[in-house]
Formats: structure tokens, sequence, C-alpha cells
């Protein structure tokens, strides 16, 4: 019993930095309507501003925290600017495309710069672990869920209740009425964009002081993995990428520990065949919003 | 019947354009004029166009985007060379027998799936079958007489580089042909109806859903003959060899080479099977340049300003034709 | 459109015709022999390919400065083949093309098993440092350094069994790779005929980060001990972990965990304190030629060496003490590859070389012969276990 407890707690901890990745994706895609394939390695690149800062530079924590948030949310602009706005009126499979021809470049330009050994990075967010009814529960877990709500009930206001959130909202209804109302499309989208880079920015963080090891195909394994979770959700819904996060990370936690021996080695398809099974019984994920096309 | 002689024009180039290929190829390889490293290449190229253009299918004529390619590639490999590895036949006979098979096993996995999952649209579907493909990948690991991870051994070898390039070649052309023949037949209009317009064509009476499935089918089918070429050539496969990196590939293929464009998906095919090699000397810089390659063929292709051109020159030649056509008449 | 059609036809006809020609350059110089190997260079796998490239490139050089073999002068050529079977077949080609008479790869078992048949029918003298899968030297002329995945999971299970006494094993491994799940089947197979129980039996997918889930299943056993037949890298991040979760099981491994202390600084050495695991090499061996190697390798890398780069030099000296056997003269570096394969796969039996990763010799069957040391980790240096 307490093993199974245990490792329920295993998955919520995982499933929340799953949903904190999601939540990035499922922005960009909620408003600008693009899988942006890249973000899981704009979370490696800003893994490794915190392997530079922190283990190399040695500079103070919260600082080198900033400049992580500050560095992605850079090059999420720079990206935006160079390769997704070119292509604003493209179709969805060149953007595409586009994004994973991105995913590849910050690949490989890590891999240029920091070789292809993984980088480990010294603790630099201390908590120990407390007791909960017996369980031991690691803090930086607590701290990764707190993050993951919060975000979650800050983009929600600044959605509903502020004028630029507003504006996104439009754009992500209807890109032409908005433009007719005065809205800049064309920077909104821009300015989604860098904030699901600042979002990757502190996902990154997170995930460098829970894991404290990056590679340069940290990101796009991951990145993956959090994607299915948002589209498990219904991509587009912000709740929805919590949900979709805490699924796949139980399910992975489930399969790993639970499968006997035999069906063990197969335990990363488990939760692909829940995907599939999940989309077809619902087709826009759990939280999805439904939508008939119209002549 | 001035329409017809172009079609049969057409078609005599491209039966010519085929064997002056084959026959360029395989004087090359007879006489290792051609570098080895190239022919082994001419190869891979074959089963990478079959998988370009059986994913156009997919993608560019249907419209649906599918990230999965990489699943029906190794339903048909695993099935098909396990067949051959456990038969006696004849090579030759074997490897085309292998090939039906796998080619039919990949076709019942594309109905499967395809039938399941025909309420997804858009980017739902594209995460279906990417889900799909490494579902595949990850239970080849635990299915009895795959090898497991470590892979799939003695796989029979069709003889030399020649040979194999030949019976590739063979199913090069079939797959061209078919899958040619569908899109310019009533089928291929009625696909493509659904790309433009799903509802417009179901108002006039198409039936989507069977159209889908069909498509999808006949995809899977090609796609898993690929998979039994590339096992008969390397000899050997591994779950590894189709990871999720090997659908988006062949979608880079088809969408280089343009959608709903089969010459084009042939040319992208052959030219992203030899980038690498023509990159190798840059070693660290190759995927690097790869990538920024990818981005900046899909900027030009989509660009406002190199469409204009495209645009004005389109007109030019049509002026320049047209003057010529008075010249002729005057 | 048209006009796109078109020039893409025509730079694919460009390309074509610059792949055509292009590496058709021999062997420029006649008195060198040259020896190719192939090994992943960039993507997941790099590390290996990287370790054994620089290996390799070390023993080259050293013979060369020597003066060479009997005046046969060694060149080296490396190709890229992201440890995948396609890409392998076409790295071994281009190899072939620049005239390769000695083949010393592949770094990976799949690579390797994928040329096989190519190895098979060029006839040439073949030999990989590292492809450990039984498979990737079933060509009569092959020949490997490392030791294979069977034998090596047996000898870990006999020496956890009767030396250390252990009876009960938490395993984990990852799924994807052949080296980790050949060891793991072989192991177990052992392990059960011995008589020892597994209280825990994991797996972790190659994309894993998170290793909580297993860690948890492995906690909540009664194991005396984890066998982890992993790389040192994955390793890293699994200790890691498992200190996080307070698991202080014994850490046993096979030759892929050489090179852990590379991963863990500070602190974290700690956490590998004890860590035991089977090894041909050691970098803290107090022998003249492994020191010599390690200061080599450092000053020219800045990075310890791994038993794939001292694998990859003895590799290379496996190939010169056949080159010396053989007899070979300034005149046979003109032979071709199956020519000279002819002369030198039949003396490979009856060579005994004194290398890195101690003294071997080789079967008919192309497998090493040569005792293996068991390692442990203490006060953060690899040191012998008796």
């Amino acid at each position: 019993m307490q093993q199974l407890v245990m490792t329920l707690i295993d998955g919520i901890n995982l499933g929340s930095v799953y949903a904190l990745v999601a939540l990035g994706y499922t922005m960009v895609y909620g408003i600008a309507k693009m899988l942006n394939f890249a973000h899981g390695d704009i979370i490696m690149v800003g893994a490794y501003t915190i392997v530079v800062f922190i283990s190399r530079l040695a500079i103070s924590v919260p600082l080198a925290m900033f400049l992580c948030v500050a560095f992605c949310a850079g090059l999420g602009f720079v990206v935006e600017k160079l390769a997704y706005k070119p292509l604003r009126h493209a179709t969805p499979l060149s953007v595409l495309i586009t994004a994973i021809g991105v995913s590849y470049l910050l690949q490989n330009l890590a891999l240029l710069f920091f070789g292809t050994n993984r980088q480990f990075i010294v603790k630099f967010i201390n908590v120990g672990s407390f007791d909960l009814f017996g369980v031991s529960v690691s803090g930086i877990s607590v701290i990764i869920w707190v993050t993951t709500i919060v975000i979650m009930l800050g983009l929600y206001i600044f959605i509903k209740k502020t004028l630029l959130g507003r504006a996104m909202l439009a754009v992500s209804e209807d890109k032409g009425t908005a433009q007719l109302m005065g809205i800049n499309v064309n920077r909104t989208i821009s300015i989604t964009f860098i904030i699901g880079s600042a979002l990757a920015g502190i996902a990154s963080i997170l995930y460098s002081a829970k894991y404290l090891n990056v590679d340069p195909y940290t990101g796009s394994l991951f990145g993956i993995k959090a994607f299915a979770a948002a589209v498990f959700g219904g991509i587009g819904s912000i709740p929805g990428a919590m949900i979709g996060g805490l699924m796949i990370g139980l399910i992975e936690a489930l399969t790993a520990s639970y499968l006997p021996f035999n069906l063990n080695a197969a335990s990363d398809g488990f939760a692909f065949v829940i995907l599939i099974i999940m989309l077809v019984l619902k087709p826009t994920g759990l939280l999805g919003k439904n939508y008939t096309e119209k002549v | 019947m001035k329409k017809l002689n172009s079609k049969l024009y057409r078609n005599l180039i491209m039966v010519a354009a085929a064997i002056a290929v084959y026959a360029f190829i395989a004087y090359g390889m007879n006489t290792n004029m051609l570098p080895r490293a190239t022919q082994t290449l001419a190869i891979k190229a074959c089963y990478n166009v079959i998988l370009a253009l059986s994913l156009n299918l997919i993608v560019g004529f249907l419209g649906e985007l599918s990230l999965g390619h990489a699943g029906f590639f190794a339903l048909g490999a695993y099935s098909g060379c396990i067949f051959s590895i456990n038969s006696s036949l004849p090579i030759e006979i074997r490897f085309f027998v292998a090939a039906l098979i796998g080619g039919t096993v990949a076709a019942v996995g594309g109905f499967l799936i395809s039938s399941s999952i025909l309420r997804l649209q858009g980017d739902y579907l594209a995460i279906v079958t990417l889900a799909f493909g490494e579902m595949i990948r990850s239970f080849i690991k635990i299915i009895p007489y795959t090898g497991g991870t470590s892979g799939l051994n003695g796989i029979p070898s069709l003889g030399s580089k020649f040979m194999t390039f030949s019976y590739s070649y063979v199913f090069v052309i079939i797959t061209v042909l078919v899958i040619r023949n569908i899109v310019t037949s009533r089928h291929g209009r009625a696909i493509t109806s659904i790309r433009d317009n799903a509802i417009a064509a179901e108002s006039v009476g198409i039936n989507i859903k069977a159209f889908k499935i069909k498509v999808f089918t006949v995809g899977a089918f090609f796609a898993g003959i690929a998979g039994v070429i590339l096992g008969h050539y390397i000899n050997f496969i591994e779950p590894a060899n189709f990871s999720y990196n090997v659908s988006i590939e062949v979608l880079v293929m088809v969408v280089l080479g343009g959608m709903g464009n089969l010459l084009g998906s042939i040319i992208a095919a052959v030219i992203i099977t030899f980038l690498p090699e023509i990159l190798r000397g840059f070693d660290k810089y190759r995927l690097l340049i790869y990538a920024i390659a990818l981005i900046l063929m899909m900027l030009a292709g989509n660009s406002p300003k190199i469409i204009e051109l495209r645009a004005k020159a389109k007109v030019k030649i049509m002026m320049l034709r047209r003057k010529a056509l008075a010249r002729k008449g005057a | 459109m048209k006009m796109a059609k078109r020039l893409l036809a025509l730079t694919f006809a460009l390309l074509f015709l610059a792949v055509g020609f292009a590496g058709c350059k021999k062997n420029d110089t006649a008195d060198q022999l040259v020896i190719g190997g192939t090994g992943p260079l960039t993507g997941e796998a790099s590390t290996y390919g990287t370790s054994v490239k620089r290996g390799a490139q070390i023993a080259i050089d050293e013979i060369n400065e020597a003066g060479g073999i009997n005046g046969i002068k060694l060149k080296f050529i490396f190709e890229d083949d992201e440890a995948d079977g396609t890409k392998a077949k076409a790295a071994f080609e281009k190899l072939m093309d620049n005239g390769m008479q000695i083949f010393m790869g592949t770094v990976t078992s799949g690579a390797g098993v994928a040329l096989n048949d190519a190895i098979k029918n060029e006839g040439l003298l073949h030999v990989t440092p590292s492809a450990s899968q039984i498979e990737a030297i079933i060509s009569p002329n092959s020949f490997r350094i490392c030791f294979n995945d069977v034998d090596q999971g047996k000898a870990m299970a006999e020496y956890i069994y009767e030396k250390l006494g252990f009876t009960k094993a938490a395993i984990l491994y990852n799924q994807d790779d052949s080296y980790s799940s050949g060891l793991y089947e072989a192991f177990k197979a052992r392990w059960n005929e011995l008589g020892g129980t597994i209280s825990a039996d994991t797996s972790f997918p190659k994309s894993a980060t998170d290793f909580n889930a297993q860690l948890t299943k492995i906690a909540g056993s009664d194991a005396e001990f984890l066998f982890m037949p992993i790389y040192a890298e994955k390793a890293a991040q699994i200790v890691i972990a498992a200190n996080s979760k307070n698991i202080n099981l014994p850490v046993i491994g096979c030759d892929g965990l050489d090179g852990i202390l590379n991963y863990l600084q500070g602190d974290n050495a700690k956490l590998v304190e004890g860590l035991i695991y089977y090894t041909p090499f050691i970098a803290s061996d107090p022998s003249e030629n492994v020191k010599t190697f390690v200061a080599k390798y450092k000053d020219k890398y800045n990075i310890e060496p791994d038993q794939f780069a001292a694998d990859a030099y003895d590799a290379i000296y496996v190939i010169k003490a056949a080159i010396e056997k053989a007899g070979l003269t300034v005149e046979d570096t003109k032979l071709t590859a199956k020519a000279l394969g002819e002369k030198l796969v039949p003396v490979m039996t009856q060579i005994e070389v004194d290398g890195l990763t101690g003294k071997m010799t080789f079967s008919e069957s192309g497998e090493p012969t040569k005792s293996a040391k068991v390692a442990e980790i203490k006060d953060g240096k690899y040191v012998a276990k008796e």
C-alpha cells in the first residue's frame, strides 16, 4: 500500500514537470495556433544557461534564474523574428517544419558549444524533503507544483483581465476580426511567443533544480512527452495542460513500477497507448474545445 | 486528340527518364565508376522515395498531417523480414513475397489506425499518428521473434548491391505507377477535394471516411514495402531504426518536394538521402547546416518576396510564349 | 512552379554529380596503410565514438612518431555513423572509397551487426574496439577488444553470487540499448541458474530523465544490491536520484560504468563510493603504459580517458601486432583490403598483445581472451578489487 502511494507521488511529481512544460506548448498553440516543436529545446538551452551561470561562473542564484528567464525570452524573440514571423501566412505544415528545423538547430548549437557529454549541475535550490503521513515528499516537487499552479492562475488572470490578454484571446478566436478591432495581430502573436519562451525559461530552472543535469537532446525527448500531455488535456486549454501532464506522469510511474518484467521493456509505449485511446474517445482531448466546421 | 498526344508524350518522357536513371546507375555500379558510398545510397534513396511518395499521398493529397509513418515502416520491415528469415523459397521470390507480406501487415495497421481516428483532425491527428509510431517501436521490444531491443539479425541479402538496387528499383516504379494512377483517377480528384474542402466534398456525395481509410491503407502498404527493402539492404533491423525522427525526415522530404507533387517528392527524397553524405566533410557542423538549410528552404518557399518574384517570372514566361505563338501564327 | 521544379532538378543533378565523383581519391602515398573506423560523432551516442576516435588517434600518432611498423606508416580515417545501421553502411563504403585497408570499427553494436555482410564480403581485417553484442563479430574476419555481453553478464552474476555473497538482486537497465538489455538477459539467466532471486526487475526508456518510479520499486523490495548494466552517463543520473530518495544499496555494474566519476563532481563523487564494476581498464592503474596513455590523453583532450578510448588504443596496437606477425613490408601497402585480410586474419589467433586493457589473445571466433578486473571506487578513485 505504501509502495503504491509512493509510486503515485512519483507520478504526480513527474507530472508536475510535464504540466509545466505543457503549459508553454498549450499557450502558444492556443493563441498563435502553432505547434512550437522547439519549445522543449528552448528549455534545454535554459538549462545550459543555468550550467554556465551557476556551475561555471558561480554568480548568485536569484540573478542566475533571472538571467536564465531573460535569455530564454530573448531567444524566443529572436527565433520568432527570424523563423516564424516571415511565415505568418504560410500553411501550418510549413511552420511546423520550420519549428522542427529550429529544434534541430538549437540541439546542434548546444552540441557544438557544450559537447556531447551530459552536463551535471550543482544543487542550487536547497530544500530538503519532508514527511507527509509517513511518506517522504521532495521539496523541489512541491515548489514545482506551486509554481505550475501559480503560472496557471497567472495566465488565466492575464488573459481574462488585461488588455493585452484579451487581445490575445481575440486573436486566437478570429485573426481577421481582431485586426478590424484595431489589434496589432502580428505583435500580439510575437508577444505570446515571448511569454511562452519565458515560461520555458522558468520550466528550465525547475527542471534543472529537480534533475540536476542536461544534454543537448533533453529538450526534444522531454518535449514530446509534454506535447502529448498538452494534447491529452486538450491543446489550447490551460487547465487541460495541468491534467494532461498529471495523467502522463502517473501513467509513466505506474507502468514503470507495476508492469511485470516481460512487459517492462515497453513501459514507454503505454503512455502513448492511453493517449490514443483517450483521443479516439474524445477527439479534442479532455478539456479541448469542440468545434464544428461551418461552410 | 491533341490532349491525348501530350499525355502520351509526357508518359514516354517519364518512362525514358526511368530507364535512363536505371541504366546510368546500373552501369556505374557494374563498372564501379560510381563511388561505393553512392552505390549504397542509391539503394537507400529507393526506399526513401517510396516512403516519401506514400506519405505524400496522405499528407499532400489527402491533407492529413501524419507523423507516424515510421510505424508503418516498422510493421512492414519486421513482418516481411521475419518471413524472409524463416522461409526457404529462392531469395528472389522470397523477397517479393516478403514485400507483399510486409506491405499487407502495414496496410492492416494503416486500416486499423485510420478507421479508429476518423474523428480526429489537424494537430490531434498528428499527435495520434506520432503516438502510434512510438507505440509500435516500443512494443517491438517485447514481441517475440522480433529480436527485441538487440534487433532482428540475419535477414538474407539479395546478393550484390546491384541486385538489391535492381529489386528496389522495381518497387519504386510500381509505387510511382500505382500512386500516380490513384491521384490522376476519379479517386484522386475525390481525395484532393477532401483536402481542399471537406464539407463541399461531402455535399457532392464523396464518402470522406471511406476515402480517408483507403488513403491511409495504401500509404501504409507502400511504407511497409519500404521497410522490407530496408531490412534486406542492411540485413539487420532494430527498433531504433524506426524512431519518430524517421517520420519527420520523410515529412521533410514531402514538404520540400512540394505537397501533392510526386516528382518533387522523388527529387527531395533523393536529395535528403545524399545531403548528409555531401556534408560529410563538415563533421560536427553537418547537422547544423542541415537544420539551417531546412529553415532557409521553408523561408524561401514561403517568403512573400520570393512568391512575388515567382509570379512575375510566370507572367513573363507566359508573355514570351504568347508572343512566340503570335509570331508563329503570323 | 515549373521553374522551381526545373531548378530543383538541376540542383539534384549537380549534387548527384558532386557525390558521384567526390571521394574518388585513392590512397595517395605509397608507404601508408589506411585504417578506417566508424562510430557516432554526432547524436546521442556521440561520447563513445569521440572517445574511440581520440584513443585510436593517440596510438596512431605514437606508432608513426616511432617510425611506423617496418617502415609502414599508418593513416587513420574516421567517419561518423550516428550509431545507426544505414548510416554505418554508407560510412563504411565511404571508407572503402577512400582506400581503407583495415577496419577498426564500429563503436556500437547495432551499427556493427548491420555491417556484418559487407565486412564478410570485403574479407578485410576487422577489429572492433567496443561492439559487445555477440552477433557483432559473426564474420570470420572480425575480432573484438571488449568482452561480449553474454560472457560479461555471466561473469558478473558469478562474481556477485560467489564472491560477494549476495542473493537478492534489484536490476535497472536501459530498455532501448542493446548493450544494456543483452547484459541484463545474460545476467538474469545465470543469476537464476545460480539460485539467486530477483527482487525488483525494472527498466527505463532511453528518453527517461526521471527514475523515481523505478527507484521506489527498488527501495520497496528486499534487494541487497542494485545491478545496473548501463553506461556511466545514465548511471550518474540514477545515483543522484537514488541519493535524494535515500536509497543506499551497493551499486554494481559492468564495463559501461567506467568513467562515472567524470560526471560526478564535488560532493556527488561520494555517492558512488564503493561502487563495483567489471572492467578491463582502470585509468588509475599504476602500470607504466596506462600512466603514459592517460597523461597523453589528458594533455591532448583535457578529459580523463574512458574504457572506449583504451579499447580503441589497444585495437590499433592489436592491428600493429598482426602486421608485424604477418611480416608485412612497405611493398605490401599497395595490396587491396582483401589481400591484406588474407595475410592478417590468420595471424590474429597467434598474437599476444599486452595492452591498456590487459594481456590478450584472440580465439578463432574473434573473441578476446583476457583477464578482467573488478574495480571499486575508493576515496573518489578507481582501484582494482582483488
